[in-house]
């Protein structure tokens, strides 16, 4: 018995010395030196991994804002989208630095195009995505620049902050709910989405189309199109609008949001969001009933913001678009 | 019978116009040139709005070296220099021509007398075919010259002049067998001259035994020239595929024909060198079929470069009422088109109509991994394996999976039981993995 | 007009479906369903409609009210899950069993994976396999095949399969094989002593032998597979490559020792192996894609048949070979690549 209980003893022992010998050197061999840092900026961060900062995830975001923060001692070019100056504020502290705040920003749709606007000239089928889409052809509507309605920006989207409108086939942003982190901006395969800033009072002005054709052909195929006329141009008081290949641009940088470009615009291209309505005899000309409609449409989930509804018609979109993926 | 080994598929052929003589297409009132109808580098206008131009005159310049130069295939005057959708969907730039007379450059020899003479030299024949702006007619348009530069440390051995035709439907490349057999065979001894290989096959499919007859007989006047019966196996008339099936070589993945001695050329290419080299003809008409099933006298037209297809159309009697689609090529790889004002191009080798019940897909399935798709595959891939990983956008596999090798045949998703897009799915993958590796050559 | 369709290349399509590759595999399988109704009666039917219908019902339950998708029953996949699941057991099973069989088939072994093409494993196999563990009598009491036209007017009798006999008769060496033809093994039925002979090869091939309804008769099942094999519905390379691999292994021990080893043509004809090798084994959502894994999945299953025949527990080993092979499918897939075009390059 006693024999079993020694050799039992003595063998186990062995195997342990052994193991915790080769572990030893091991740990040794393999040691990672980490700045123990990193850990305390990633746990500060919102850990989407949505890759809107430009890296791949929130702990290749933390590595490279402490080796930045260690070479240089500020934290220059790097912002957090869906954090926002607030968690670059707690991370900057972390680290002991100042750091300077960024406007916040939202994604719009540049693309007025709905069924109503830019009816369907040819029927696509195929797998349900904008990118195939677009390579295949210029889309249903026929305007080589506007929304393929496929929605690879609402699947791209983390936040739920997209939906697939079905009544226009365009998407809208769900402004509460967007944290500027640009997947959907990577996503459109045409860059119809743009980063904008959010502005006072989350009042913006933009022109909604990118279409660089020349005005007769842009509005061939779709009645919203920016026409390249110029019109705004002339009248912004800010030099905010720049004219580029038939297209007008509103630099929300520049933009003080005096609003008088968006009557001039004989296309209704331009679109002023959030602002109260006019008063009646600035109002020359009556604004389109669907704008009323999609701005109303814009702020319904903001009002409302119920997770249920906004997951339900993410659901729905998904559903739809179910039909033609390849599982 | 000769054919490629592994894969392949057979497509109903419906050749309904085989037997339909090439006619020449009345002159359109308007032509509608695209610029840049070669793969490669775009050309460059030389004439614009205003301009006098006759049959023939150069009107862009293709000034790197994989591009092609485009001559006006009318006379008449340039209406604008501007841009008009082609088969792609887009915009692209075009010289519009409004069309008067029908008045050819003096240099072009007119005549219907057969010119079997060769009196030019090696590089004089690969420079009049850069002047004359041939391009591979069998779909590609990759500039012919360039094939026959062959590259420092590479030797050509053989020619391989394609006159396999497997797309289903079409019938130009038959027809021209057909009718302008002497002319093909000369000018795949101009061919042979400018490449300096003495040995040319023609490989036709079994599909058209009157083709091969007329052609074997007539080469026992041309040395070097033999035909080469096909197997019907779609896509016999790919270039790798018909490699394989006539020499049993095997082009390496990601290398072109020259790595194993050889060149092909479409048939109808054949004829137009020999009309570019013995008659000075720049390449500004094509024969075209205009098929379908609905149509009642599908037709083989000669073409001028720049007819919009409604003309085509019009002259089989006008677009049939349940048209659903319009697809420039073949049924196996043309492009459906959005309009019918897109013009005829180099490449352009038939025009068909579906009625609506043929243009639509059938409705979408689960996969029920029948294998079916890697069994067609020609190129050994598995279709079902990249679209599944194209689709979940893992394009480092996908490239791992060899999706630059697919050939775009359409085979898989021709058989695939549960009409799964592979092919689309596919087709994204090759995009985003080229743009990828274009980045890496780059950095 | 309407509009016209814009959409990738091709634009033809082959006239093929789901639909019919289903009903293809259903119509390949009447010639052993008539056997099977020769030799064990209505009772065969009986099983045969019940379990399809179950099939088929719990299939339309699962996704019209659990999934709330698409009711795709009209396929025909759980048809071909439900006549192969009746295929896999006795004539003479009670309904209730026959029912759980259909039920673990289509909910837990297919429509829990995600529905048709997407279920790592046969939902037939696994629907028998389960039947198997959870009811071993009712499972491995075999009615004796009478041709229908001299049918005595007695109770159903039972008796063991070929295989059986062997496991039985060979086990600790007590008999040859040689005896078990001859003589048979001893049994005690309703007091009296009756002796089971194995049978012999032509009662194998039209199925004059106890077993489950439809894998008794091999000429029916090959009948069958000679269809799909011509409407190419499966390829050529996991059946032969099944049979072959089990034919060789049984060979070389027959060779070794035949006193104790059958002749390995006995172990084709006898048990589930022709209906396994021709119809489950080549289930194509479960089976290996490219040519050359197909060959090593039917290597694998006929590997693992005749170690279970021979040294398992059980007397069958053919779905439990399907089964785990069908385990191995992933991993085959990703090992076993087709050969590309361009990759050995030997020109000339």
């Amino acid at each position: 018995m006693n024999e079993v209980l020694i050799i039992a003893v003595i063998s186990l022992g062995a195997i342990g010395v052994i193991a915790a010998i080769v572990l030893f050197f091991v740990a040794r061999k393999f040691k990672v030196i980490e700045d123990p840092k990193i850990d305390v900026v990633e746990e500060k961060l919102p850990a989407a991994n949505c890759g809107g900062c430009g890296f791949a995830g929130c702990r290749n975001f933390a590595e490279a804002v402490v080796s930045k923060a260690k070479k240089e001692g500020n934290l220059e070019g790097f912002n957090c989208p869906v954090g926002g100056n607030e968690v670059m504020g707690i991370i900057a502290e972390a680290l002991g630095l100042e750091v300077e705040e960024s406007e916040p920003q939202v994604a719009v749709v540049r693309c007025n195009g709905s069924y109503q606007h830019a009816p369907k000239k040819i029927k696509y089928e195929g797998p349900a995505t904008c990118e195939f889409a677009h390579n295949l052809s210029s889309g249903e509507s026929g305007c080589p620049y506007g929304c393929l309605g496929l929605g690879d920006c609402v699947r791209s989207c983390q936040f739920d902050a997209m939906y697939m409108d079905k009544e226009t086939g365009l998407p809208v942003v769900i402004e509460e709910n967007c944290v500027a982190c640009g997947a959907c901006v990577k996503a459109c395969p045409r860059d119809i989405i743009e980063l904008r800033n959010v502005g006072k009072k989350s009042r913006r002005i933009f022109v909604s189309c990118i279409n660089e054709e020349k005005g007769g052909l842009a509005k061939k195929n779709c009645e919203v199109a920016c026409i390249g006329c110029q019109k705004c141009f002339k009248v912004c008081p800010f030099d905010a609008i720049t004219m580029n290949n038939n297209l007008a641009y509103i630099d929300y940088e520049k933009c003080k949001l005096c609003r008088k470009c968006v009557p001039e615009c004989p296309t209704n291209a331009i679109w002023e969001l959030n602002f109260p309505p006019r008063k009646e005899k600035s109002d020359k000309k009556p604004p389109l009933k669907d704008k009323e409609a999609r701005e109303a449409e814009q702020k319904k989930p903001t009002e409302k913001a119920s997770p249920g509804k906004i997951a339900k018609e993410k659901l729905d979109a998904d559903k739809k678009d179910n039909k033609d993926i390849i599982n | 019978m000769k054919t490629f080994k592994s894969g392949g598929v057979h497509p109903a052929e419906n050749k309904l116009s085989a037997n339909v003589a090439i006619q020449p297409l009345q002159l359109s009132k308007r032509v509608f040139i695209p610029i840049s109808q070669n793969l490669g580098a775009p050309s460059q206008p030389v004439v614009k709005k205003g301009d006098e131009v006759k049959v023939g005159q150069l009107i862009a310049k293709g000034e790197a070296f994989i591009s092609a130069h485009v001559h006006s295939s009318v006379s008449g005057k340039v209406f604008k220099v501007d841009e008009v959708i082609d088969s792609s969907g887009y915009r692209r730039p075009a010289v519009i021509i409004d069309v008067k007379d029908d008045e050819w450059e003096e240099s072009i020899d007119k005549s219907e007398e057969l010119k079997k003479e060769i009196s030019f030299s090696k590089d004089e024949i690969v420079k009049k075919i850069n002047e004359m702006g041939i391009v591979g007619l069998g779909g590609a348009t990759f500039p012919s010259h360039v094939k026959l530069m062959v590259p420092e440390g590479k030797k050509a051995e053989v020619l391989l002049i394609n006159g396999v035709e497997c797309e289903p439907y079409l019938t130009s490349d038959h027809r021209l067998m057909m009718e302008k057999a002497e002319e093909i065979l000369i000018g795949t001894k101009i061919l042979m001259k400018g490449l300096g290989v003495d040995k040319a096959v023609i490989g036709i499919e079994n599909n058209k035994p009157d083709a091969i007859e007329h052609l074997a007989q007539l080469c026992q006047n041309y040395d070097g020239i033999t035909v080469q019966a096909l197997k019907v196996k779609y896509p016999q008339g790919g270039e790798k595929q018909l490699i394989k099936a006539v020499t049993g070589r095997e082009v390496p993945s990601g290398k072109l024909p020259i790595e194993v001695g050889c060149v092909v050329n479409n048939v109808g290419t054949a004829f137009a060198v020999y009309e570019a080299v013995q008659k000075n003809k720049p390449l500004f008409e094509r024969v075209v079929t205009v098929t379908g099933k609905n149509i009642h006298n599908p037709q083989n037209f000669l073409v001028r470069i720049g007819t919009p297809v409604s003309e085509l159309i019009e002259a089989v009697g006008g677009l049939p009422e349940d048209t659903g689609k319009i697809v420039s090529g073949g049924p196996m790889m043309g492009k459906a088109l959005i309009s019918q004002d897109v013009p005829v191009v180099k490449g352009t080798s038939g025009i068909l109509l579906f009625n609506e019940q043929e243009s639509h897909r059938a409705p979408l399935k689960a996969c029920i991994r029948c294998a079916k798709c890697i069994q067609v595959c020609p190129m050994g891939l598995e279709p079902v394996l990249l679209a599944q990983l194209s689709d979940h956008q893992k394009w480092d596999e996908v490239e791992k999976e060899r999706v630059m090798d697919c050939i775009e045949c359409g085979s898989c998703h021709y058989t695939c039981p549960s009409g799964r897009p592979l092919l689309d799915y596919i087709r994204l993958g090759k995009f985003r993995v080229g743009q990828i590796i274009r980045n890496r050559s780059k950095n | 007009m309407g509009l016209l369709t814009v959409s990738g290349s091709p634009h033809v399509h082959q006239d093929l479906s789901v639909k019919k590759i289903m009903y293809g595999v259903v119509f390949a399988m009447i010639p052993a369903m008539l056997v099977s109704v020769y030799f064990f009666g209505l009772d065969a039917l009986r099983v045969i409609l019940i379990s399809s219908a179950a099939c088929m019902f719990f299939e339309w339950l699962i996704q019209k009210y659990i999934i709330k998708g698409p009711v795709t029953i009209d396929d025909g996949s759980a048809l071909v899950t439900g006549v192969l699941l009746a295929f896999n057991v006795p004539s003479n099973l009670p309904v209730w069993i026959i029912l759980i069989g259909a039920f673990v088939s289509i909910g837990l072994a297919k429509m829990s994976f995600g529905g048709l093409g997407k279920n790592p494993f046969n939902p037939a196999l696994v629907g028998r396999v389960f039947l198997l563990i959870s009811f071993p009598v009712q499972m491995t009491t075999w009615p004796v095949p009478r041709p229908l036209f001299a049918q005595k007017l007695v109770d159903t009798v039972t008796g063991p399969t070929p295989l059986g006999i062997l496991k039985e008769g060979i086990k600790d060496k007590a008999n040859t094989v040689q005896q078990l033809f001859d003589e048979g093994i001893k049994a005690i039925v309703d007091g009296q002593e009756v002796f089971y002979k194995l049978p012999d090869y032509v009662d194998e091939l039209i199925g004059f032998q106890g077993g489950s309804l439809g894998e008794v008769s091999a000429i029916a099942l090959v009948l069958g597979a000679l269809y799909m094999l011509y409407r190419r519905i499966i390829t050529w390379h996991i059946p032969v490559s099944y049979l072959l691999s089990a034919f060789i292994f049984a060979g070389i021990f027959w060779m070794i020792d035949p006193t104790y080893y059958v002749n390995p043509l006995f172990h084709l004809v006898t048990g589930g192996m022709m209906l396994g090798v021709f119809y489950m084994a080549t289930d194509m959502v479960s089976s290996p894609m490219s040519p050359k894994g197909q060959i090593i999945f039917g290597v694998g299953c006929g590997v693992i048949t005749m170690i279970i025949r021979f040294w398992g527990a059980y007397p069958e080993g053919v779905s439990f070979a399907i089964l785990i092979m069908n385990a191995f499918t992933p991993i085959i897939n990703r090992s076993f690549k087709p050969k590309r075009f361009g990759e050995v390059v030997k020109n000339g």
